[in-house]
C-alpha cells in the first residue's frame, strides 16, 4: 500500500514520532530529523521503516545502500520487530565507532 | 562519573579525584585512548589530520551510565569514571578516558577493559575522519565487536 507523504509528515493534533539521524546517515538524509504521525497501520519499526521508504525516495535510497542500520526507540537500541507507541523517539545510525 | 564533553582532560587531576573518592583503595587502573595519527583500515594507512566525533545526546550518557554500572556489579571496585570527548580533535589528541579504583589490580583491570570495549560498539559515537584525501566516516571494526563477545 502506498502511503503518501504529506499523510505521513502531516502535522496535526495528534502526537508526533521524532525521527533523528545520526553520522553518515544525516548526511545521506540531508536533515538531522523527521516529524511524522505514526500511521495507523504501521504498529512496529520494520513496518515504519516500509511505511516512510514508500513516501521518501531518500530514505529508501539510503537504506538500500547502506550495509547495516541500527534502530533506537526512546535511546535504545532495539530490534526491528519492536513495538511503537505515538510519541516515541526513534533513531537511525550506522554502527558506533567510539573509543 | 560519567563526562561527554569537547574540553581536554587532565589524567593527572582525574587519578587524583579517584584516589580520594575510593576508600582504601589497593589499585588504581587508568586508560587514555589517543587520536592515531595513521589510521588502517581495509589494508589502507592513511595519515590523518583531523577527527570529528559526533554523538546522540541523551542517550550516549544513559549507555556510557548502564556500562558503568554494569562493569561496578561484576567487579569489586569501589570508584570508576569514564571520560569521553566530541567535536573537533586532532591527530595525538586525548579522545577517552577509563580509570577504576579497586582493592585489588584484576578487578581494576578487567573493569578497565570492560568498560573500554563495551563503550567502543555499544555507546553512541561515531568517527569522521580528515586525511590529505578526503573527509569519511570510520568504519566499525570487527575486531572491536569481538572483543565484547569475550565478555558474553
Amino acid at each position: 500500500m502506498v502511503v503518501k507523504a504529506d499523510i505521513l509528515f502531516a502535522k496535526g493534533t495528534r502526537e508526533m514520532l521524532k525521527i533523528h539521524y545520526f553520522a553518515s546517515l544525516r548526511e545521506q538524509m540531508g536533515r538531522e530529523c523527521d516529524d511524522l504521525v505514526l500511521p495507523d497501520n504501521v504498529f512496529n519499526v520494520a513496518e515504519l521503516i516500509d511505511s516512510i521508504k514508500q513516501s521518501d525516495a531518500i530514505f529508501k535510497d539510503v537504506f538500500a545502500s547502506t550495509p547495516k542500520i541500527l534502530v533506537a526507540v526512546n535511546q535504545v537500541v532495539v530490534s526491528k520487530d519492536c513495538q511503537l507507541s505515538e510519541d516515541d523517539e526513534i533513531a537511525f545510525f550506522p554502527p558506533m565507532t567510539g573509543g | 562519573m560519567i563526562s561527554v564533553q569537547h574540553e581536554d582532560f587532565n589524567i593527572g587531576v582525574e587519578y587524583e579525584s579517584l584516589r580520594s573518592l575510593a576508600v582504601s583503595p589497593g589499585a588504581i587502573v587508568t586508560f587514555t585512548g589517543l587520536v592515531r595519527q595513521i589510521y588502517d583500515q581495509d589494508s589502507e594507512s592513511e595519515v590523518v589530520q583531523a577527527l570529528y566525533l559526533e554523538h546522540y545526546p541523551g542517550m550516549t550518557e544513559q549507555k556510557l551510565t548502564d556500562i558503568q554500572n554494569q562493569a561496578h556489579s561484576e567487579w569489586e571496585i569501589l570508584e570508576s569514571k569514564i571520560i569521553h570527548r566530541v567535536g573537533e580533535l586532532k591527530a595525538d589528541d586525548q579522545i577517552v578516558f577509563v580509570g577504576v579504583a579497586s582493592r585489588h589490580r584484576e578487578d581494576g583491570f578487567l573493569a578497565a577493559q570492560y568498560m573500554m570495549d563495551f563503550l567502543k560498539s555499544e555507546a553512541p559515537f561515531w568517527k569522521k575522519q580528515r586525511t590529505e584525501k578526503d573527509n569519511k566516516w570510520v568504519n566499525s571494526r570487527n575486531s572491536d565487536l569481538k572483543a565484547i563477545r569475550k565478555w558474553r
